[in-house]
This record gives structure tokens, C-alpha cells and sequence, in this order.
């Protein structure tokens, strides 16, 4: 048996629903149509009254939320794409970020935001939001770049008193697979060394993981070894995992497939640079999509974002400095 | 909180639910029990208005940090909200609904707290002014963004929905210039698609901030807004608090009794700035001279009077009471300490284990 990265998103919303009475999913189209990417297939019919379709609203649908989460619920709110979640900006960061700063109350709220770019998806079904809800105190930002953190974490950010912004990424939804769901996980705020290596850290999170990964493995034949690390989740960022590592491998590359204007890699790298400047043998270096909307075309789109060709690029240049 | 604390202070019973005969009394008991609620609601408005003089005497004194925003003009309207709701029910207030949030039963002190930034404040002053409640017990504490508050109402009834809890409502209060936000559309259009039991008052106090509602929307009436969601809409005169009290609980009352989301507009007028910092020069003369423009409490006082239901002398000691209430509060609070920098956690989540900064910014 084998299970994907959109399953194992399915399995667990499947799995809080049935463990927890406070769990409800609300969305557009995710009700007996299951969603528009089928996250939420045949839950509607196993979970009667509990996975509600909601209008094109997206403000409304994160004030609902909130106002729910208040009263005690734990909802799930599928945004169709992270690029929607713009029109429910302010309640995300205004509204649910601040509540229990000002008020004490718990706001248990998980958004989850299809993310990253698929080829032809064009400017406005592509982005990366991570950077953005980062930046606002009073989010935790998820971003798992495996069928077994998908899962786990997912249930992790249902369970977790504070809103989630739960990036999945939509590339992965159907390419990656696992023989079989956790049982165990990693707690929440802990990256992950997902290959190790004592040349060069690569950090990434994401989809971008699996793009390093092919980068050490194409560049071990060269005989450099390259230690990955997941990130997992960009807030709370595990910058001790990613310190220790560059401080077995004085050099630092960190990959983000958001726009490159600040962001996850500007903080890896600035967090490093003021923290830990003496353990860098190199500058550290920072690859991401180009500081243009996502465009359309597959060709475009695939010199837009880093690919595993760019990074090892990068790489390259990097072990020469 | 103590559910109706302060009218329960001036020796007022529970108040039976809103939207029974005021007007088409015909017993005895009928005339005592709107007698009864009138002279209650009145004596909200008066510490409402009392309490917004202290608060506008202390700002230009210097006392206060931020803005001071007052509801006068809009007591009428705002009390009979307040007094409408039970326990069980979700209050979303706005800047100018002291008078609801009294009949609701936030405690004199919250006010004087949040404005006086006390650390013991439902806030612990990390929010001021009219940003203040307590979600726990039902009264939501409001954003700045116009209409945000109206769908974290709907969550809540959903909420309440998928418990089983039954009978209960959610009002919002917005004023005009929210009209016009997204957020208003897509929230009432939520709760109209849901059936929700919300109550979104609107005020027409004809200007946000200094805009005049030509420049904010250009249907004839926000009422018909109403008809346009698919639900139900009823007009008030704001200045009139027996029209406010029967309109109001008339629309909190078919809510409760499942017939979905009503919108209530009243027409009134702001008889101050936006905050104390503002003149509102802006307001056209004769909009003050019209109807709308009427003092609600005064017109409230003159009914007392013309029904024989409180005289001169019995009103001069309702004003002296309050007065005595809002100096105590006020005095007490003034000695209280305000927030301590050094004893802030400076964390925003309530997974304090998933914060990250503060303890790295500590060990620096």
C-alpha cells in the first residue's frame, strides 16, 4: 500500500474529525464535491453536518473561524489556493494573529493554504505565502515537505492552541508517496536533517526539499557531500538545528521558492550571519523564484523557481568562494 | 462578568425578553413592565453618558493615552441592544455602544481600565480605549477594521449550532461607513446563506468620520440592503428609545425564534467628533436641527416626565448616583499601577513552548 502527500492531508483531517467533536472543515466546494483538489473527498458523507461548503468569502470565512474557534471549536479552513488567502488577509493577521495577545483566549484555528507553483498554473494559483504570514506575531507557519509530516503535522496544527497557516504544497499532492502513515512525529518547531553531509548545508522547506535532496545526490558524485535541512516549519524556525549543521560545514546555501524580497531564506540568513558569523567559511548564499509574478508558460515557470539544476548551480559557486 | 450587573445595581429585576407588547399594553402589568424597562434602560443610557463625559474631561486633562471615542447621541439605540441580549448570547459592540455594553453587563471598571491603561483591565493594557471585552463571556472584542467583527459573530452562532446550544443570537453593531466594506458584504451574505440567528445593528449616524453618506453609498435606503441578502430589515428612529427598545427586541426576538439574520437601521446622529479629537465641523447644521439629530437622553427624560414616570426630583438623584458610581471607579482605577515592560512575556502565542525571539533576544 502506498499513500500520497494529498491522502495523508485527507487521512488526518479524516482522523481529527473522528477524534475530536470540536473539528469542522469549512471551504469552498470542499463539501460533497470533497475540494478542488479532493483533500476533503468523501468527508462530507463520513462526517455529516461537519464539512460545510462555504460562499466565495474568504474574510468571512476566517471571521467565521475565529468567532467558532472563541466558542471552543477547533476549525479547518481550506483556502482552494494559498493565493486566495489574500481576500482573508486582515482576519488572519488582525483578527485571529492578535486575539490571544489581547484577550487570553485561545484562538485554535488551522488555515491551510495549497501552495507553491505547478506548471501552467499562472500568477494567481502559484504563490508562496509562508514569508507573509511569517512575518505577523501570533501565527504558526507549517510547511512539510513529506507524506509522514503532512500527516502528523496536520494534526499537530488541529491540536495546537494558536492559528496555523499549513502550507501544503500542491506539487507534491500526487508525486510524492509513503509506504504507510506515521506513527510517530517530530515535534512541531524542529527541522528535520534529511540527508546528512559535512561540505555544505542546504536548507530548504517544502517542495524545495526534494530539489536538494536531488542536488546532493547529483553533486555526491562529484564527491561533495551536502548536509539537507528541512525546515518543516518556518515559524517557530529551528535556527539552532541550521546553526549547529553550518557549524559542522562552514557553508550555507538556503532555498525558498517564494519571491525573493525578504522572506524564510533572508531570515535563515540573517539569523545565521549575526548569530553565527564565525562559523562561516564562505558568504552565506540564498536561492529563490524571481522578483516577478509567477508566469504561466511551463518553460517560464521552470526558469522562474529554483530547480534542482539552479541550486546545484548555486551549490557549485558557493564551494568555489 | 455578572450578567446585567449595573442595572441590577440600581434595583431592577431580570428583564423578561425583548419583543413582548410595549406598546400594545393593556393590563396593569403590561404598563409596569415597559414602565420598568424604560426607567432601566434609561438609567444605562445616563451612566453611559456620565461615564463618556468623565472619559472626554480626562482626555483633554491629558490622563488618557490614544484616542477617546464617545457614543453620544447613540445611548438609545446602543441600550436597547444590550438589554435585548441574555446569557448564552454573543455581542459584537462598536465604538460608540457603551450604553449596550452596560446593559450587557461589562462592569463599569472595564471601561474605566482599558481608557486608564490599568494592568488589572480585561485588556492588562495591551489594548485601549473601546478595544476591550471578554470574549468568554460573550462579548467580542472588536478589530478596528470596519465589518470585521460581523462573520467572528457568525462563528460563534455556527459554533453554538454545531454544540446543540439552542435559542441564542448574535448581535453586531456597525455604523454606516461599514456598509461599505467587503467584510460586511461577505459576513451578512454568510449568515443569510447559514440562516444564523445575527441581529447587525446599523447605525445612520449619516458620517464616517467626516464622511457624509452621499460619498458612502448610494442606494435610497441601507435598509434595502436587506432584501438583497435575503433577509429581514427593520428601520428605527434612534432617538427614540421606546421605538428602540420595541424595533430592537422585535428583531432580537425573530432571530431567537429562527427567522434568520435581520438587519436593524436606525437613524441618528453622532452629537460629537469621531473621537474627542475631532470637532465634527463637518456636521451640516441642519441635520442637527432635524429629527435625527434630537438628544436621546434628553427626549428619553422628557417621556419619563410627560408619563409621570419618574419627576425633576427623582431624576436629579439617578444623575447624582451615577455621577458618585463613575468618580468612584474612576478614583480607584487612577491608584491602580499600570503595565510593567519588564514583567510582559512579550509572546503572542498561546503555545508559549512554539514562541520563538523573545528568549533568544533575552540570552543576547
Amino acid at each position: 500500500m502506498s499513500i500520497t502527500y494529498l491522502e495523508a492531508i485527507r487521512e488526518a483531517q479524516a482522523r481529527a474529525l473522528a477524534d475530536d467533536p470540536r473539528v469542522f472543515i469549512y471551504g469552498q466546494d470542499v463539501g460533497a464535491f470533497g475540494g478542488a483538489f479532493k483533500a476533503t473527498k468523501n468527508l462530507a458523507q463520513r462526517f455529516p453536518g461537519r464539512v460545510l461548503d462555504s460562499p466565495i468569502s474568504e474574510d468571512a470565512m476566517l471571521g467565521l473561524a475565529v468567532g467558532a474557534a472563541i466558542q471552543g471549536m477547533r476549525p479547518i479552513v481550506e483556502m482552494q489556493f494559498a493565493d486566495f488567502s489574500t481576500p482573508a488577509f486582515n482576519q488572519i493577521v488582525n483578527q485571529a494573529a492578535t486575539l490571544h495577545w489581547r484577550t487570553r483566549v485561545p484562538c485554535p484555528i488551522t488555515v491551510r493554504l495549497p501552495s507553491g507553483g505547478t506548471s501552467g498554473s499562472g500568477p494567481f494559483h502559484s504563490q508562496s505565502m509562508e514569508a507573509i504570514y511569517a512575518h505577523y506575531p501570533g501565527l504558526i507557519v507549517m510547511t512539510p515537505a513529506t507524506v509522514e509530516d503532512a500527516y502528523s503535522m496536520l494534526l499537530e496544527a488541529v491540536a495546537i492552541d494558536d492559528p496555523v497557516i499549513f502550507c501544503e504544497h500542491k506539487y507534491l499532492y500526487y508525486h510524492l508517496k509513503a509506504e504507510r502513515l506515521p506513527t510517530e512525529a517530530m515535534p512541531t518547531g524542529k527541522a528535520r536533517i534529511a540527508r546528512t553531509g559535512r561540505d555544505m548545508t542546504l536548507v530548504a522547506y517544502s517542495a524545495m526539499v526534494h530539489e536538494a535532496l536531488a542536488v546532493a545526490e547529483e553533486l555526491a558524485t562529484e564527491g561533495t557531500e551536502i548536509e539537507v535541512v528541512d525546515l518543516r516549519s518556518v515559524k517557530p524556525l529551528d535556527t539552532d538545528t541550521v546553526m549547529a549543521s553550518v557549524a559542522r560545514t562552514g557553508r550555507l546555501l538556503c532555498v525558498g521558492e517564494a519571491f525573493p524580497w525578504g522572506g524564510v531564506t533572508a531570515e535563515v540568513i540573517a539569523r545565521v550571519a549575526s548569530e553565527g558569523f564565525g562559523l562561516l567559511d564562505a558568504p552565506p548564499q540564498r536561492l529563490n523564484a524571481k522578483d516577478t509574478p509567477v508566469p504561466y508558460h511551463p518553460s517560464l515557470w521552470a526558469a522562474h523557481r529554483p530547480t534542482a539544476g539552479s541550486i546545484a548551480a548555486a551549490a557549485r559557486r558557493l564551494l568555489r568562494l | 462578568m455578572q450578567r446585567n450587573d449595573c442595572a441590577n445595581a440600581f434595583g431592577a429585576g431580570r428583564l423578561p425578553p425583548m419583543g413582548h407588547a410595549l406598546f400594545n399594553h393593556n393590563t396593569v402589568e403590561e404598563v409596569s413592565s415597559v414602565r420598568d424597562t424604560y426607567v432601566k434602560a434609561y438609567r444605562v443610557m445616563l451612566l453611559a453618558r456620565i461615564l463618556d463625559d468623565k472619559f472626554a474631561s480626562l482626555y483633554r486633562m491629558g490622563k488618557i493615552h490614544g484616542g477617546v471615542f464617545l457614543g453620544r447621541g447613540q445611548e438609545a439605540l446602543s441600550v436597547s441592544v444590550g438589554l435585548a441580549l441574555h446569557k448564552g448570547d454573543v455581542f459584537a459592540p462598536l465604538i460608540r455602544d457603551g450604553a449596550g455594553r452596560l446593559a450587557f453587563g461589562e462592569p463599569i471598571l472595564d471601561g474605566v481600565r482599558t481608557y486608564l491603561g490599568s494592568a488589572l483591565g480585561p485588556m492588562r493594557a495591551r489594548d485601549g480605549n473601546i478595544h476591550r471585552g471578554r470574549p468568554r463571556d460573550g462579548l467580542l472584542v472588536m478589530i478596528s477594521h470596519l465589518g470585521a467583527m460581523i462573520s467572528v459573530v457568525n462563528g460563534a452562532l455556527l459554533a453554538h449550532r454545531l454544540k446543540g446550544i439552542t435559542g441564542t443570537v448574535g448581535a453586531a453593531c456597525i455604523g454606516d461607513g461599514a456598509t461599505s466594506t467587503g467584510a460586511f458584504h461577505e459576513a451578512v451574505n454568510q449568515a443569510a446563506v447559514e440562516k444564523l440567528p445575527l441581529v447587525l445593528i446599523v447605525a445612520n449616524n449619516h458620517y464616517a468620520y467626516s464622511t457624509p453618506t452621499e460619498r458612502q453609498f448610494a442606494c435610497r435606503s441601507l435598509l434595502d440592503k436587506a432584501a438583497g441578502y435575503g433577509i429581514e430589515g427593520l428601520a428605527v428612529d434612534g432617538t427614540d428609545l421606546s421605538a428602540c427598545l420595541k424595533v430592537v427586541g422585535d428583531a432580537v426576538s425573530q432571530a431567537r425564534a429562527g427567522r434568520g439574520p435581520q438587519l436593524v437601521v436606525a437613524e441618528l446622529l453622532r452629537l460629537c467628533g469621531h473621537g474627542e479629537h475631532d470637532d465634527a465641523s463637518y456636521i451640516d447644521p441642519a441635520l442637527r436641527q432635524s429629527l435625527a439629530g434630537r438628544d436621546c437622553l434628553k427626549v428619553a427624560e422628557s417621556y419619563l416626565l410627560d408619563n409621570n414616570w419618574a419627576d425633576a426630583q427623582a431624576l436629579a438623584a439617578w444623575r447624582n448616583e451615577v455621577v458618585q458610581k463613575v468618580e468612584e471607579s474612576v478614583a480607584k482605577v487612577q491608584r491602580e499601577p499600570g503595565p510593567d515592560p519588564y514583567k510582559e512575556d512579550w509572546c503572542a502565542l498561546a503555545s508559549k513552548h512554539l514562541s520563538e525571539g523573545h528568549d533568544r533576544s533575552e540570552s543576547r
